[in-house]
This record gives C-alpha cells, structure tokens and sequence, in this order.
C-alpha cells in the first residue's frame, strides 16, 4: 500500500487486493459508459478545437470541403482583429467588476454582516441572494430588461427620470446585473468559510481589545484567506464563460458589452467562420486551463490543511 | 481621580454614539441590501397576476387571464414539455453512467485513479460555458446530431458527468464498506451488485444529482439554442428568449405568465434540496 491510500483507509480491516469489490475488468466495465461519454463530448472535442482552430474550415464553400492547413493564421489574426482584442477589454472589465470587486466583496460583505443576526432574518436574507441566483438566465435577464427599460422601466418609474440605461450605460448594467445574479456563491462560500472559524479566534481577539475591523483584517481574512482565493478563481471562470450578458444586450451597443464568448458565438456560429472561431474558442480554453490549474492548486493547497 | 471618572464618561459616551452611528449604518446597509436584491424580482411576481401587465411593477389585480392566453400559445406550454425530455434524459444518462464510475472510483484501487480523477477535474473546468460552445457544435456537426433531442441530451450529460461523479464519489466514500464485503461472499454479479450493493450506498448522493442535473438543464439556455434549430423543438430557456426577442410588447402578458410557470420547477427543487439537504449543500454543487 503507497501512503495516499493509507491516509484514506485508516483502518484497513481486511488485507485489500488491487480491487475491493470489482476486479479490475469489472472497474473498467462500470467507468466505461460515463468514461465513452467524457471523451466524446468533453475531451476530445477540445483537443479537436484546437487542431481546427489551425485550419480555414468554413461551413460552406470550398473550405468546407477541404479545409486547408493554415498554421498559426487564425491565432495571428485574432490577436490582431480590433473586435477580438475589444471583447478582451470588455471581459476583463466585466470580470473585475462584477466577479472580482462586485460578487466576491459583496458576497463576503452580506455573510460577515449578518452572521450574528436572528437565525429567521439571517436566513430570509439569504434566501432573497440565493433566488436571484437560481431563477433561470432567461427569466432573469427579462426581469432586468424590463427593470431598465427607458420608458415604463422600473428603475426609471422609482427615479422619476427616463435614461435608456442598456443604451447609455450597457457595460455597467451587465455588471450591477451580474453583481446581483451571482453574488449568491460567494456569500454561502464565505458564510461557510466564517463557520469554520474557531469561535476561540474571534474571543481571543475581542479579549485583547481588537475593534471588529481589527479582528477581521488581522484575525478573519488571513485564516479563511485559502477559501477566498478559490472562491476567486471559480467566479472568475465561471465570469469569463458567461453567455447571459448575450440575453440582455447581445453584445451591443456597438460591441460595448461584446465579452468572449458573445465574439465566439457571432463569429462561429452565426457567420460560421468555424476555422477561425475555433483558434479564438482555444484561446478561451487556454485561458480556462490557466485559471484551473491554479484553481486545482489553490483548493488542493485548502484540502491539506 | 476625578480626572480619570471625566475621561471614562466622555470615552463612553463617544463609544454610545459611535455605537448609534455603526448601527444606523448597519440597518442602511441591511435595507438597501434588500431593495437590491428584491427590485428586480418583484415584476416575476405581479406581472403574471395583473390584466394590464407592463414592463414596469404594479399592483397585480389577481387575474388569471395572462396564463389563458399563454395556454393558447402554440410555443408555451410544448415548450416546458421540451425541457422535460430534455431535462429528464440527461438525468437519466448521468445518473446510469455516473453511477457505476463513482462507485469504482470510491471503492476500487487501481492504477491511473488519481490520474483519471485528475484529468477529469480539469477538463470539466477547462470545457465550460461559452469556451466549449464551438467545441461542442463541432461534434454535434461532425455527428450528425445538431437538431435532436437525443445528441443534445448526451451532449448535455457529458457537462454534467465529472461534477456529478465527483459528488457521487464524494457521497460513496463517507459510507462504511460492510455492504459490499458481504455482498462479494454471498458471490453476487456485477448486475445485482449495481442494483442491490451500489444503488442503495449512493442513494442519497443520486437525489442531489438527479435534481441539480435537472435544474441545471432545466436552466441552460446556450446549448440548446445552439444545438437545436426547428423553433418547435425549443425548450422553455430558448422560447422564452423568442418571446422578448421576437415577440415584442404583444406578448407581454404570456411572457408574464410564462415566466412564472417555467420558473416554479426550479423553486420546488430548490425547496426540495433545502428541506432535506440544507441549501448550504444546494449552494455547493450549483454552477
């Protein structure tokens, strides 16, 4: 037995053979199905993606026939398409200011101010953060279409005003709706993250004098700091891949809210530039893999402790 | 000495009002919170309820006519029949293929384990949400099966399998192995150790997977509106994007009623989950 296994079998009762119930043969028999399905519809069409994105395929015309080798020519272009280097921009503001600045400052926010409130108003609380979370992306995005609409919108009704808030402020509303769809995860993460604190933490520091700013720059951030960071980095895959800003503006006004995926889904799928639409989805996918890995190590680094 | 008494008073004054003021601030913070988050999801509970419904919130009059009329509507109702198949065969798939390979996982050592539990963690993360839409509509192409039920729920599962394999996983290793020691001295096969060894280990794991499966489908709006292209075919994430894209202000009203009937599935399984499971739990596996 090698050491990993020990550690998860503490009390080996029985001296185990390679397989406890199944034999070997058996194991691959039961991985099979699931194992087929994962490297049709996951793996190898990445890899595929990739090899694609170094051809000129197109859906229709010669190309579609027989697709040409065209090397690095699809990756050069994108890096230096106006469009692609554009959704770039608008990702990485929309990453920032709704994953980063906006859900995870929030999320921790709302999980430290009301850990201490009433079991009923705490949970109320929570339940109102979860529900614009779970409600499906094209139910919500409605409700902030509606809410922003310029003549009879909500905000505007309440405000007494009529701005066309999709057409003046469109990069801005994706994030406050972003904020408000998915601060959900990193409130429960970080409640869950406070909950692991030994009370005798917060006690010992209150004893000494510390003021609760004190207690939690000194005390709260540099122990649950391991959670945040994973939390971080998941929100801001998930971010990065998001389609729903696309059910709100689609993309517009003129490439404003354009992000990533909305410039991969109007090149490749609807004028069907599938060469080139493939070199700028593998450069998602090459940014998805730098996100995940550091993301495996940050939550291998909280599992050890 | 009396000096000191002097100090003591203005410090706790100072501490009463600088308590006053953090409080204020505290119930502040706690309203606008709440307006926040309440805002924009008041109209999913008018609107369908109202004979007049607008863009804007207003009080409901307590009719029910929208969803009359959004009964009549030849997309509406197929539609949530749509996403029942669709939901409903990617539950089914995940859970017959995830089963097995969790339990194996969990229960089996062989060599390449951690190798393949690795691979699989960071390919579900890498092949996600939009980067792995062309990916995927290149298979679904190349195999001829962009516009069926059956491609796009396969499809679907092999999104859903590593995370619910991993929950599986999760669930299987925290339950003792004496089941299985005896099962394997009564000579059982691989069939009745599925059904009679492995089902009932995982059973509580296979309800949370079978319901956020089920929810995630029920919800996913790019996969089938890439995948799917006869309108008739469409499940209620993509309809309901037709109507506000297509349909214009005419159809306020069904979007109103339509809203809330294709919403409440996904309430229910969270009240579900939240009743037996904790949402704390719901919170972890959801995305």
């Amino acid at each position: 037995m090698t050491k990993s296994q020990q550690e998860t079998q503490p009390l080996p009762r029985v001296k185990e053979p390679a397989g406890v119930v199944v034999s070997r043969r058996g194991a691959l028999i039961w991985l099979l199905p699931a194992g087929i399905i994962v490297i049709a519809f996951l793996i190898a069409p990445a890899i595929w993606t990739l090899v694609l994105g170094l051809t000129n395929y197109r859906l229709t015309g010669i190309e579609a026939k027989e697709p040409q080798f065209v090397g690095l020519e699809n990756f050069e272009n994108a890096l230096t398409d106006p469009a692609f280097i554009n959704s770039i921009w608008v990702t990485i503001l929309f990453v920032l200011g709704s994953a980063v600045f906006g859900q995870a400052v929030l999320g921790f926010i709302i999980a430290w101010s009301i850990r201490n409130l009433a079991p009923r108003v705490r949970s109320s609380i929570e339940l109102l953060v979860i529900l614009a979370w779970i409600i499906p992306s094209s139910v919500v995005t409605f409700l902030w279409i509606a809410l922003l609409n310029g003549q009879e919108g909500t905000l505007n009704t309440i405000l007494g005003i009529d701005t066309e808030w999709l057409l003046r402020y469109p990069l801005l509303s994706i994030i406050v709706f972003n904020i408000w769809r998915g601060t959900a995860f990193s409130m429960l993460l970080s409640s869950a993250a406070l909950a692991s604190l030994p009370p005798s933490y917060l006690q010992t520091a209150k004893l000494a004098g510390a003021s609760n700013w004190q207690q939690l720059r000194d005390v709260v951030l540099p122990s649950i700091k391991g959670y945040l960071i994973t939390n971080l980095l998941l929100i801001t895959l998930w971010t990065f891949n998001d389609f729903t800003p696309f059910l709100i503006t689609g993309g517009g006004p003129g490439g404003k809210t354009e992000t990533v995926p909305v410039f991969i889904y109007q090149e490749a799928l609807r004028f069907l530039e599938l060469g080139y639409g493939s070199a700028i989805a593998a450069i998602a996918l090459a940014i998805n893999f730098v996100i995940a890995m550091f993301y495996l190590r940050s939550s291998r680094r909280n599992a050890a402790r | 000495m009396s000096m000191t008494t002097q100090t003591r008073t203005r410090l706790r004054d100072n501490h009463t009002v600088r308590a006053f003021v953090a409080r204020v601030f505290f119930v502040f913070f706690i309203v606008a919170l709440v307006t926040f988050f309440v805002v924009p999801m008041l109209w999913l509970f008018t609107a369908p309820f109202d004979s007049t419904p607008t863009l804007a919130v207003g009080i409901p009059d307590w009719t029910l006519d929208n969803f009359r009329e959004m009964v009549e509507n030849p997309f509406a109702l197929p539609s949530i029949v749509n996403s029942f198949i669709l939901s409903g065969g990617t539950v089914l798939i995940v859970l017959l293929a995830g089963a097995p390979a969790a339990y194996v996982l969990s229960r089996a050592r062989f060599r390449g384990r951690d190798t393949t539990l690795y691979i699989l963690l960071l390919f579900s993360s890498i092949v996600t949400g939009s980067a792995a839409m062309v990916p995927l509509f290149f298979i679904a192409l190349q195999l001829g099966l962009i516009d069926t039920y059956h491609g796009t729920i396969v499809i679907l599962a092999g999104g859903l399998l590593p995370a619910s394999i991993f929950i599986l996983k999760d669930f299987t290793d925290t339950i003792p192995r004496s089941y299985e020691e005896s099962a394997r001295v009564f000579g059982a096969n691989s069939f009745q150790m599925l059904r009679d060894v492995v089902a009932p280990v995982i059973r509580p794991g296979l309800a949370v997977i079978a319901v956020w499966a089920f929810v995630n489908v029920w919800s996913n709006f790019l996969l089938p509106f890439i995948l799917l292209r006869t309108p008739s075919k469409s499940p209620a994430a993509v309809v309901m994007y037709s109507f506000y894209t297509e349909g214009g202000q005419a159809v306020i009203r069904v979007i109103a009623a339509f809203s809330i009937v294709y919403t409440i599935p996904v309430l229910l399984a969270y009240l579900f989950v939240n009743r037996r499971y904790g949402f704390r739990f719901y919170g972890g596996i959801k995305g």
